[in-house]
């Protein structure tokens, strides 16, 4: 008689596994790596290389210091985060300042609070901000595409520099990954086809920009359109792991986020505030997981 | 619209492979095993020695209990052996052990009751008690006791469960196909002894042709006292765990059976399609409870089948009536892929909830390695009883059960579509199974 198995079940599982769910959001994500190359050049290539072989490189090291087995996840998931804030940079940012920002993502934000799944906050952001409070002239100076030509990101300038148009396509200055809208939405479209992100945080997100944008007297689809909301609402704070769980604390998240964009947008120091809303809505996932639970099957409302 | 609940998956059923294969009487077997705990509640105890000669239909196990189920011979034979067998649950269990004499002769206790319209509520009741029937699904809590609503409940809806929403399990859509009256009659007996207004047979869409002959078949039966009229088919979106039973009340009648409670509260009660239908053939010829349909299913049977088959056929028998394996087997399963129990050995029993027996190629069953929870809430958001197991799965393995507790882990239904979507491979539903006990035995 052959030795049988005996396992819990189930004993069939969904072949989708977390490495694959890290290599579709890399997919997702060329449209607009292209379209960086496309508008900034060799700088934008070489801001990605530097993000993603520092991101790499580091996460592999630390895995080695821990002696646990590398597995493709790990590998995937850092190429994501170093490839995401090569996205978030202006195109005059120096290499070496990305692969800084790669290692203190990987090492600090990521490694130190326990590795892949335990991170409180999104290590991409993590890697940006402090890259703004380490080199605030570098980070804030934005060129044209095509000629360098310096110029404002769209969202310091007033009145409107720019037009929609400019804006969908991506053609003015801005973090190389974020000009291009149409670039994200067709990413995010692939995100959602593949069921690789859910709709609440993101709708809720953008929504948020919106409404609070008209209760401002604001130009609401500028605010859409303008400086990283895209890429966060669609890339950032749909992140898993620094996100709620619970179907309620996603639509607070994504409320949250839009609010926290819009006020730091027209009273904080910084033109853009995509990176620290969605942070700050990171430190508040625990309490959400916590308190913002659903009514449970068979329990009165 | 077909009708649904919030949560839960759409599978790639696998149920193309056995589907269109009408049953198939599977040979006695040589040696019928049967364990005297079969059942939801107290076991049976023997009602013959060893040495005895046995006829089918003939009472071998029994109790004074309420909560239990009587166990008939499903051969004719010599009682060789009452001893401890391994049972598929992985447990050794006392069973009576029948050799095959060949013979057919049924014994003279089997004998048709009185014509159906006559019966009282009682007496059907009395009728499925002494015919040891239990839930075919799999539950196998004894009809009998499902048939007595608790003092002060009301049941308003007799529910026939026609989901079958476990991928490769085509037996109760056979029976569908192949038995739509006895499935009628059942339902007639259960509206009957539960005193219940409404009828409803529930099946999934994926299955238009059952569909299609159950109501054939309700057009043109007559029941008694007109009951037909009182009938109908619900069909319900094609979608795991549809089959469960707080499920499909919620997808039909849109209540949810308050958390701790029974179908009962709910003024409903949801029976098996192959339940249903082995009550109308006791009801007609006064057999009892000694053979059912099954499905031998997997990439690794040669020959997958629906097979008619006697209580206490080792699993060996049927795989082999089927043709074989394909290859060597590495895991077993009765049931289902979801909610199914892998078996300790291949002569196991086939017991009386035996809804399938697969054995599954090495691409099929994909096992892989634990990594850490990626937080990307496929389970929230599959989760038919609203749960979170990412969560629940923390709390227990770190202990923390008081915690799982109030964060609803008795709710569970242990469907294990948590386990099936993670992308990180953890078994989470067996985590939650441990919280569950563990609270269970400290209250």
């Amino acid at each position: 008689m052959p030795d049988l198995i005996i396992s819990p079940g189930p004993h069939i599982k969904d072949k989708k596994d977390n490495a694959q769910i890290m290599r579709e959001v890399l997919i997702a994500l060329i449209p607009a790596s292209a379209a960086a190359m496309f508008f900034f050049g060799r700088s934008a290539l070489l801001l990605i290389f530097c993000g993603i072989v520092s991101a790499v490189f580091c996460e592999y090291l630390i895995i080695k210091v821990k002696k646990v087995p590398v597995t493709p996840a790990d590998l995937l998931s850092a190429t994501l985060t170093g490839l995401l804030l090569a996205l978030m940079v202006s195109p005059v940012t120096a290499w070496w300042a990305v692969g800084i920002g790669s290692a203190v993502a990987i090492i600090i934000a990521k490694h130190a609070f326990g590795g892949l799944g335990h991170n409180i906050f999104n290590p991409a952001l993590v890697g940006r901000a402090f890259m703004l409070a380490s080199w605030p002239v570098m980070m804030t100076a934005w060129v044209r595409p095509f000629d360098a030509v310096t110029s404002a990101t769209p969202l310091a300038e007033n009145p409107l520099p720019v037009t929609y148009l400019q804006l969908l396509i991506g053609n003015h200055a801005g973090s190389i990954g974020e000009t291009c809208i149409l670039a994200l939405l067709l990413g995010a479209a692939y995100l959602f086809w593949r069921r690789v992100i859910e709709w609440r945080i993101p709708v809720a997100y953008l929504c948020a920009v919106v409404v609070f944008s008209i209760l401002l007297r604001l130009d609401s689809i500028f605010q859409l359109l303008a400086g990283g909301l895209v890429l966060g609402a669609f890339f950032m704070a749909t992140d898993p792991v620094t996100s709620p769980v619970t179907k309620s604390g996603r639509w607070i998240f994504g409320i949250g986020a839009g609010i926290i964009t819009v006020v730091i947008r027209i009273s904080g120091g910084y033109p853009e505030g995509v990176c620290y809303a969605i942070l700050i809505m990171n430190a508040a996932t625990p309490l959400l997981d916590r308190y913002a639970r659903g009514r449970i099957f068979g329990h009165g409302r | 619209m077909p009708k649904t609940f919030s949560g839960g998956i759409f599978l790639e059923d696998q149920k193309n492979l056995t589907a269109d294969k009408p049953i198939r009487k599977a040979p006695a077997p040589a040696l019928a095993i049967l364990p005297l705990q079969q059942h939801a509640g107290c076991p049976a105890e023997p009602k013959v020695a060893v040495g005895a000669m046995v006829q089918i239909g003939q009472l071998i196990g029994d109790s004074e209990k309420f909560i239990t189920a009587a166990i008939h011979a499903p051969v004719c034979g010599k009682v060789i052996a009452i001893d401890r067998r391994l049972h598929p649950n992985g447990i050794k269990l006392l069973s009576i052990v029948i050799e095959n004499s060949g013979e057919t002769t049924v014994h003279p206790s089997v004998t048709p009751p009185l014509p159906p319209e006559n019966l009282s509520p009682d007496q059907i009741r009395q009728i499925v008690r002494r015919a040891g029937i239990v839930g075919m699904g799999g539950g196998a809590f004894p009809a009998h006791v499902k048939l007595t609503p608790p003092p002060g409940k009301k049941i308003e809806s007799v529910i026939i469960n026609g989901a079958e929403c476990e991928p490769y399990l085509t037996g109760d859509y056979r029976l569908m196909l192949e038995q739509p009256e006895n499935i009628l009659w059942g339902l007639w007996a259960v509206m009957q002894a539960t005193g219940a207004i409404h009828g409803i047979i529930a099946i999934e869409d994926n299955k238009p042709a059952a569909i299609r002959v159950l109501l054939q078949t309700l057009q043109n039966i007559t029941l008694p006292q007109n009951r037909q009229n009182d009938i109908r088919i619900e069909i319900l979106a094609a979608k795991y765990p549809q089959g469960s039973e707080k499920q499909m009340i919620k997808s039909i009648l849109g209540r949810e059976v308050p958390s701790g409670g029974l179908p009962a509260d709910s003024h409903c009660i949801v029976t098996n399609v192959a339940t249903a239908a082995t009550i109308a053939s006791t009801i007609k010829t006064g057999s009892p409870l000694i053979d059912r349909v099954i499905t031998v299913s997997g990439g690794n049977i040669k020959n997958p089948a629906n097979l008619l088959c006697r209580i206490g056929t080792p699993f060996i028998d049927l795989i082999n009536a089927c043709g074989g394996f394909l290859e060597e087997p590495t895991k077993i399963i009765m049931g289902g892929p979801m909610m199914g129990i892998a078996v300790p050995g291949i002569d196991v029993p086939v017991l009386k909830c035996t809804t399938g027996i697969l054995s599954l190629s090495k691409a099929e069953m994909a096992e892989s390695l634990v990594q850490p929870c990626i937080r990307c809430a496929r389970c929230v958001d599959a989760c038919p009883q609203l749960l979170l197991p990412n969560l629940l799965g923390d709390f227990s393995e770190h202990n923390h059960h008081p915690q799982a507790k109030e964060y609803g882990a008795q709710d569970c239904i242990e469907c294990g579509i948590c386990a099936y979507v993670c992308p990180a491979k953890r078994n989470l539903v067996q985590l939650i199974k441990v919280s569950k006990q563990v609270i269970n035995s400290q209250s």
